[in-house]
């Protein structure tokens, strides 16, 4: 129980003290945060102590926590602050401490404009936080209450440490996704109200379902709506590309490797366990839009000529993997979402820390004045070939196991409908081979183009960039060879929530 | 032990050694590395062969997805151990040669831990017994040849056919991972054993034969997705013995081989193949037969004898097709080993400035003189065999009443098969004669002089193998490891036939003078030279539109899609803007709309009570 708190609570802390000290004492400031973060990666792994090592079996609620806190917060309006680490929300868990920590850590070795490094580290801290709720929360109202705690931090990292359109895409991203927040809110109300409690474990338990089919229906449509604009799932992406381009390189990170999944997350544990019924009936529409994702994504991918509006748009096409995943309704499928969701959190956080390097050696993300990477900075051209390859999904590395077992699930549902997205799924995994490709092919080969020539020796990988990216590199590598590092968590709890559907 | 040592050792030693080898940088390190992780994977298969076959492992299970688990495991039968053999003498001998052949290369240390981490993705492949690291060390093959083939800085198209390399296969691989994807569903697991003992029907049957024949097809250069080996020669010459003439163009036959029980029940499945090796031979010998580049002719003639594999497979000759994949590891390797201490001598690949060089390199001359015979099937020497084999074994399908296919596609394959002969003595004596008769046509062929010893014994031991291998067909005890009754190759009147095609391809290509290219009487030669322009024909159908559509899809994305967005936050903008317009009237229209509305509530009022009584 006090492990709960503590990886709450730590990074809370670390904000306040990173925020508070003064502006001489930045640097210091910087590394009391990376600290509290560093403090958090070890309560996040230690809450892996007291897992039960039989899988979970049996009737009950699909959501069957090892940790728990469940505490009276507002009993007049039936809402409990209520906490838990279960075996879908644990790796996620790790993910985010680690990034946060990786990203405090980068901020300690360089800070863009306009300085001020502490009030940076404590937005991430407290981005932390309220992300790490949102894996936690096991109440809708808390559940949305920690949804709602990231948004602000968020726009402020990117309206004041942007790039030069900052303004506008924080605007955006925070306009854009408050409208979902929006439809979240009144999805939770109805919720809450038909079913007159908000407590996910309840709620999820298909033998107490409270819920009827009318309002699990709206529900799972408003919801899905809002987790479809975080997630993002196309068409409601568009404030994505502005978001990641014009966000700094940490800012970059969070939002890819971390934010986004609190959409697929919220689909997952909320609209799907919440409301199965409604899932049921539009699970079939969400697979198509996610399809339509993975292939729009790939091919305005191939047409993009600035790098991390590439990798942006890359986000697009991987979470339409995820999200086809989680609408096969089938324990395969939401087995593959979960690992694919880990899986990009890691390559595409690594990924946007090799475009900062980039851009800030050359100063400019255009591929048409990059080129050459590999003669001049073979190092650095190393591991974005390898976080490239990563990303296109080669089985070995860890993208392979979310977008291979999509496909499968998808096949394995059978039907014209589902096999025909199966097969457009594969082919859109072709795609992003093509993309990719075509970015190591302008960025690392051929002449050195015209801002890489004359690095010298800033082309050299900087120790602190060594830190930050060789967790991310092995962990790559490791998910990729041993996917039950992920899975191994999660297969009980997906088993359970697929059987809700009838399906294995 | 659930997977067996031997089998897990086989990959795991070179891909360890691979991954040390990409962090370092001391030429000697990295070059000891590379020798001793190909060594490793020879002296291992060594010992399979000697071990005898093995059945398949239990495997452990690595990945739960639900009630589908991915296991790891082994299954290193009689084939499995004979093309593993014929990996690692290859391997071997390409690290052993490429260290003097990039002797003045300063990134010859992640390419030899690139070729061992290749090594360790085939060798992957060859053992593994599940379909899943099957599939693993099928794509690690394939970056490794993407890696590979843009290794030359110097050479402006190498990224390009790189890039087109990983492409091509990779439009395969949607097939291929479709294909097993069907199979592990339907059977319930991905472990090759249960996949043949599972139930599956007849449609799903012909569906993942397909499907999996597409990735065949992209790996192993069949039509129509043959078009990126040619342009893979942009890569170094030891790379293109080893991954597109010996190894990973063979992994697509050897993968056939290995699921030849689920071929064996769907004919559809094999019926295509026959018609896709047909077509290949064909085209493959057509175009060897017109190029001006030496490495070209090769990778040409490579195209054609997978041709060969692959329609052996499809007339149902299991034993047939990997006979002749193992010889033709041993004669390709040799011809672009020795092709590469050519090229090293002469500066060009191009067989114009060639000429001459039979006195002055001549160890390379009767290595490459046997590497020809073998390819062309002069008995006594390796290719006769296990050509024969094959056109033997087309015939008998051909002539028998219950086949895996249809007489009329057996028969195919068999013409085709003899026809190619004949392209291929034509070709071979092209090369022979124009590259190392006559006088020599540049200044560099005047001063050629033999490789150094690093790269003559690999050649020397290549030409050794090239003439003892093919012997092996008659050996009962190799015929049942490679799964057939007895031995492979057996005499007949029909062995004969290609004789007789190839003395006619060798005599068309004969001239008086050396220098003079016979394919200058061929009226066609600029459509040969170009392949039929298949290669402008898959640019137009595949790669514009593709290009164009991503291009429409960006700016739909961006205006439509966006538009909307950016439009709702305009109308938003607007709305507002005229609602407090509206607000800001002055005292006349203000008590109006106050009056209108008093009116309008009273009016209201006044309906639902009268309505109400």
């Amino acid at each position: 129980m006090n492990l709960l708190f503590a990886t709450l609570a730590l990074p809370l802390l670390g904000a306040l003290l990173a925020a508070g000290l003064p502006s001489r004492l930045d640097r210091a400031a910087r590394i009391g945060g990376t600290a509290f973060a560093a403090a958090s990666v070890g309560t996040a792994v230690a809450l892996l102590a007291g897992r039960p090592s039989a899988t979970p079996v049996g009737p009950g609620s699909p959501i069957r926590p090892w940790h728990e806190v469940d505490l009276a917060w507002a009993p007049d309006l039936s809402v409990r602050f209520h906490i838990g680490v279960d075996g879908i929300s644990y790796p996620l868990i790790v993910l985010t401490a680690l990034l946060t920590l990786l990203c405090c850590a980068y901020s300690l070795w360089r800070v863009p404009e306009p300085g001020r490094g502490r009030l940076l580290v404590a937005l991430l801290l407290v981005i932390e936080v309220g992300i790490i709720g949102v894996f936690l929360a096991l109440d809708l109202v808390l559940f949305f209450v920690f949804f709602e705690l990231v948004l602000l931090p968020m726009y402020a990292v990117i309206a004041v440490w942007g790039g030069p359109d900052r303004r506008r895409a924080a605007r955006k991203f925070v306009l854009y996704t408050l409208f979902g927040s929006v439809l979240l809110l009144v999805g939770v109300f109805v919720v809450v109200a038909a079913a007159g409690t908000g407590d996910l474990v309840a709620l999820s338990d298909p033998a107490h379902r409270t819920l009827a089919a009318g309002p699990q229906l709206l529900a799972f449509v408003l919801l899905a709506i809002a987790f479809a604009v975080k997630s993002p799932l196309w068409p409601l992406h568009t404030w994505l590309p502005a978001a990641h381009t014009e966000a700094p390189t940490v800012g970059s990170v969070i939002l890819a490797g971390v934010l986004l999944k609190m959409g697929t997350y919220g689909l997952l544990r909320v609209g799907v366990g919440v409301a199965p019924e409604g899932a049921r009936k539009v699970a079939p529409v969400l697979a198509v839009l996610a399809v339509a994702a993975i292939l729009v994504g790939g091919l305005v991918c191939l047409a993009q000529t600035e790098l991390k509006r590439l990798i942006a748009y890359s986000s697009v096409g991987h979470m339409g993997f995820v999200l086809l995943g989680i609408a096969t309704l089938t324990t395969t499928g939401f087995q593959a979402a979960l690992i694919g969701n880990v899986a990009h959190g890691i390559i595409t956080g690594l990924l946007f820390f090799l475009a900062g390097a980039i851009k800030d050696r050359a100063h400019t993300g255009e591929l048409v004045e990059l080129g050459g990477l590999r003669e001049v900075a073979p190092a650095l051209s190393g591991v974005l070939g390898f976080a490239a390859i990563a990303s296109l999904g080669l089985p070995g590395l860890a993208g392979f196991w979310g977008e291979a077992f999509a496909v499968v699930a998808a096949i394995g549902r059978g039907g014209p409908l589902w096999t025909s997205l199966g097969v457009l799924a594969a082919v859109g995994g072709a795609l992003a081979a093509a993309y990719f490709l075509r970015l190591l092919r302008r960025v690392t080969h051929g002449a050195p183009g015209p801002s890489v020539t004359g690095l010298g020796v800033a082309a050299r990988l900087q120790s602190g960039e060594l830190v930050a990216w060789s967790p991310l590199i092995g962990l790559a590598l490791a998910i990729g060879v041993v996917p039950a590092l992920v899975l191994g968590f999660s297969n009980g709890p997906a088993q359970l929530l697929a059987a809700v559907f009838g399906r294995g | 032990m659930s997977v067996d040592t031997l089998g897990l050792l086989l990959p795991v030693i070179p891909g360890g050694l691979a991954l040390i080898g990409l962090l370092v940088r001391d030429r000697r390190v990295a070059a000891a590395l590379a020798v001793v992780g190909s060594g490793a994977v020879l002296a291992l298969a060594v010992a399979v062969v000697a071990r005898g076959p093995r059945p398949a492992d239990p495997g452990v299970t690595i990945a739960e997805f639900g009630s589908l688990h991915v296991t790891f495991g082994t299954w290193l039968d009689g084939p499995a151990g004979l093309v593993l053999v014929a990996v690692g003498v290859v391997a071997f001998a390409v690290q052993v040669y490429s260290i003097s052949y990039l002797h003045d290369d300063d990134r010859y240390a992640p390419y030899a831990a690139q070729v061992n981490l290749f090594t360790a993705a085939m060798v992957l492949v060859v053992v593994s017994g599940d379909l899943i690291a099957l599939l693993i060390g099928w794509e690690v093959m394939g970056i490794c040849s993407y890696l590979l083939i843009g290794h030359d800085r110097t050479l402006p198209e190498a990224p390009g056919a790189a890039v087109k390399a990983f492409l091509v296969t990779r439009v395969g691989d949607v097939g291929f991972l479709l294909g097993i994807a069907l199979l592990g569903f339907h059977a319930g697991s991905f472990q090759i054993e249960k996949v043949f003992a599972a139930n599956l029907s007849g449609p799903v049957l012909v569906a993942a034969g397909i499907l999996l024949l597409a990735g065949v097809a992209g790996k192993s250069a069949q039509f129509p997705l043959h078009t990126w080996l040619p342009d893979a020669m942009a890569g170094p010459t030891p790379i293109s013995a080893l991954i597109h003439a010996a190894t990973m163009v063979a992994a697509g036959v050897y993968v056939v081989a290995r699921l030849f029980p689920l071929f064996e029940r769907s004919p559809a499945a094999l019926t295509v193949l026959a018609v896709m090796a047909a077509i290949t031979m064909l085209l493959g010998g057509l175009a060897a037969m017109a190029q001006a580049d030496i490495k070209r002719v090769l990778a040409w003639s490579t195209v054609s004898q997978l041709g060969y594999m692959t329609g052996a497979l499809a007339v149902g000759a299991r034993d047939a097709a990997l006979f002749h994949l193992l010889t033709h590891a041993a004669f390709k390797a040799l011809l672009f080993l020795a092709a590469g201490g050519v090229i090293h001598a002469v500066g060009s690949n191009l067989m114009e400035t060639m000429g001459g060089l039979r006195t002055r390199m001549p160890a390379t001359f009767w290595s490459m003189t046997i590497g020809l015979g073998a390819l062309v099937g002069i008995p006594p020497l390796a290719g006769f065999w296990s050509k024969e084999s094959v056109l033997g074994a087309a015939l008998d399908a051909a002539r028998a009443d219950h086949g895996v296919i249809a007489w009329q596609a057996a028969f195919a394959v068999y013409l085709a098969a003899g026809i190619t002969v004949l392209f291929t003595g034509f070709y071979a004596m092209r090369l022979w004669r124009l590259t190392f008769f006559g006088a020599a046509r540049s200044q560099s062929a005047e001063h050629g002089h033999e490789p150094p010893w690093t790269m003559r014994a690999p050649i020397l031991f290549l030409a050794a193998a090239s003439v003892v291998v093919g012997f092996v067909g008659l050996w009962t005890a190799f015929g049942r490891r490679l799964g057939a009754e007895g031995a492979v190759f057996h005499f007949s009147a029909q062995v004969v036939v290609p004789l007789v095609f190839a003395a006619t391809g060798v005599a068309l290509a004969w001239r008086r003078d050396p220098a003079a290219d016979p394919i200058l009487a061929v009226r066609p030669r600029r459509a040969l030279a170009n392949a039929f322009y298949l290669d402008a024909l898959q640019d137009a159908l595949v790669v514009r539109p593709v290009r164009a559509l991503a291009g429409a899809t960006r700016r739909t994305d961006e205006s439509i899609v966006d538009g909307a967005v950016e439009s709702a936050g305009a109308g938003a903008f607007g709305a507002g803007g005229w609602l407090a317009r509206a607000h800001r009237a002055g005292l006349p229209r203000a008590a109006t709309a106050a009056l209108t509305g008093a009116v309008l509530i009273g009016a209201v009022a006044a309906v639902l009570l009268g309505v109400r009584s």
